[in-house]
């Protein structure tokens, strides 16, 4: 288990509205140094607004997010950002391995140490193989591990993924678990990630927080307390586990019957 | 079979023109086989070679000129809302204006010359480029800019990796049309004023009674026209092969 230091990312009452829509109120929550966050809530919720406030590129209405103390106006450079619309975020002017180079150019690294970033990276996802393809040869899996790659060769100190195996299959989705998993223990990366999946969330996290809600705010921060080290097999036959997920479940669907009438789709 | 069914159509064409000009039909239309005598001619004793030289010169120096200062005035319009809202009413009425009401004013400017010509096609084309230019610019998909800005990427690995590909293949098209306005202009030009090249040619051989020269010269307008188009086509297909468009392999 991570120790509980000062948060390397806290929001602290974020509000935001669209107009007359207001999405998220009063959302509070913190992240400590290679502390696994996930986020769980139903579509349309606010989860990917909510990422955005926190990677500064789209700035809440009130309150505020700080990144290691300081108040995040616009992106940090230690965050890094997987988009829930991946297949927009890779350039399709641009080879995956490009791509992958692209956030290290500023980095002041050499050109080799930039290309065993990138192959490092490619491996990690399974993609060795892929360098030299245009996204757009590639499949929507393929498409969203290269931007996990891409985030990955850059080594943020805070990577921030929304569902960000959305699109892979069952098998596919257990390796980048784990290896996000390995990330975290192997380069104390603090990781927030947005999913659908509760059982995804309980496996990952150090922590679950629920969203929900109109507007949505946290509807409970749940920690988790399976260890490092899971595994597949192994952590989700646990009782602790199976009871924290039923937990979580319980809590989404009382939050959705009492305060959203029309329960969402997912 | 697409090849040979296009071939069918000129023949057909030049047969039937073959036929009523030698026929009469066509008054002091010369037949295409005189013509292509004619064209033969101009290739041969080389007197052909000068006014294309003219031509090619005005076409290539306003199309460099409209494509540089196009992209230099419709790049900062187009990233920015509030500057193309500012400045849409007068570039729709700038370039409705035709090029050629200007021939008087360059004559008398600059007399009848290759510089007129080249300003008045540069006036005709740069618009194209200028709009092409900013649809470019806004065209920018809102999920590629917030990823350069997640990452921080440097203002000019932006502008050469995200802001120019975005725009390229609009920019590729303003300079393809830019290309046929700049010699369509350029051509008419050296008609009205005249100032050399084809367009004087063929001027000059119409007051002279040399119908087989004048229309030697309108083909060869035709055929440099087509060269260009496809030089342009091909530059485009192997610049943007990324794009949706000219993507060979898709999935
Ligand atoms: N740019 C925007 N302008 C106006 N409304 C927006 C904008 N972005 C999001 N919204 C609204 O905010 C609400 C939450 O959207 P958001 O994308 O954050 O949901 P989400 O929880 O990520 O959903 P999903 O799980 O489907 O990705 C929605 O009602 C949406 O209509
Ligand atoms: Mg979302």
């Amino acid at each position: 288990m991570q120790s509980i230091s000062t948060p390397i990312l806290e929001a602290d009452g974020i509000g935001k509205s669209f107009g007359d829509n207001q999405v998220l109120s009063d959302v509070t929550f913190s992240v400590a140094k290679g502390q696994f966050v996930c986020i769980v809530g139903p579509s349309g919720t606010g989860k990917t607004t909510l990422l955005r406030a926190l990677s500064g590129l789209g700035p809440a209405n009130s309150g505020e997010v700080r990144v290691n103390g300081r108040v995040v106006v616009q992106p940090p450079a230690e965050l890094a950002v997987v988009f829930q619309d991946y297949s927009r975020s890779l350039m399709p002017w641009m080879k995956v391995g490009k791509n992958v180079e692209l956030p290290l150019r500023r980095l002041g690294l050499s050109r080799e140490e930039r290309r065993k970033r990138v192959e490092q990276a490619l491996r990690d996802v399974d993609l060795g193989h892929a360098e030299e393809l245009y996204p757009w040869q590639m499949s929507g899996g393929m498409q969203q591990r290269a931007a996990i790659a891409r985030s990955l060769a850059y080594r943020p100190e805070i990577l921030i993924m929304d569902e960000p195996f959305a699109s892979v299959d069952a098998q596919t989705r257990a390796d980048l678990e784990d290896l996000m998993l390995d990330i975290r223990d192997r380069l104390g990366v603090s990781i927030v990630l947005v999913t659908h999946d509760i059982e995804e969330a309980v496996y990952l996290g150090d922590k679950v927080i629920v969203l929900s809600g109109r507007p949505a705010s946290v509807a409970a921060s749940v920690e988790i307390p399976l260890g490092t080290g899971r595994d597949q097999i192994e952590t989700k036959s646990r009782p602790a586990y199976l009871e924290l997920r039923a937990e979580i479940h319980r809590m989404i669907m009382r939050k959705s019957d009492t305060v959203a009438p029309q329960r969402a789709p997912r | 079979m697409n090849r040979l069914s296009q071939l069918g159509v000129i023949v057909l064409v030049l047969g039937a023109w073959q036929v009523a000009a030698a026929t009469g039909q066509l008054g002091a239309v010369p037949t295409p086989l005189v013509v292509a005598g004619a064209v033969l001619g101009l290739v041969l004793d080389g007197s052909g070679w000068g006014p294309l030289a003219e031509t090619l010169a005005s076409w290539f120096i306003s199309l460099l000129l409209a494509v540089v200062i196009g992209v230099i005035i419709g790049f900062p319009l187009g990233v920015s809302r509030v500057t193309y809202r500012m400045s849409v009413v007068t570039l729709d009425f700038l370039r409705t204006i035709p090029a050629l009401v200007f021939v008087p004013l360059v004559v008398l400017l600059y007399g009848a010359g290759l510089q007129s010509t080249i300003l008045l096609a540069f006036f005709g084309a740069v618009w194209a480029m200028v709009m092409q230019t900013i649809y470019g610019a806004r065209d920018l998909d809102p999920v590629a800019r917030d990823t350069f800005r997640s990452f921080g990427v440097r203002r000019w690995d932006t502008v050469t990796r995200l802001l120019l590909p975005t725009a390229l293949p609009y920019m590729a098209t303003g300079v393809r049309l830019a290309a046929a306005i700049c010699l369509l202009i350029s051509i008419s030009a050296q008609i009205v004023i005249p100032a050399g090249g084809f367009g004087e040619q063929i001027v000059v051989h119409q007051l002279s009674g040399a119908l087989p020269e004048m229309f030697a010269y309108i083909v060869l307008c035709g055929v440099l026209g087509m060269a260009i188009d496809s030089t342009f086509r091909w530059f485009e297909r192997s610049v943007l092969a990324w794009h949706p468009s000219h993507r060979k392999v898709s999935s």
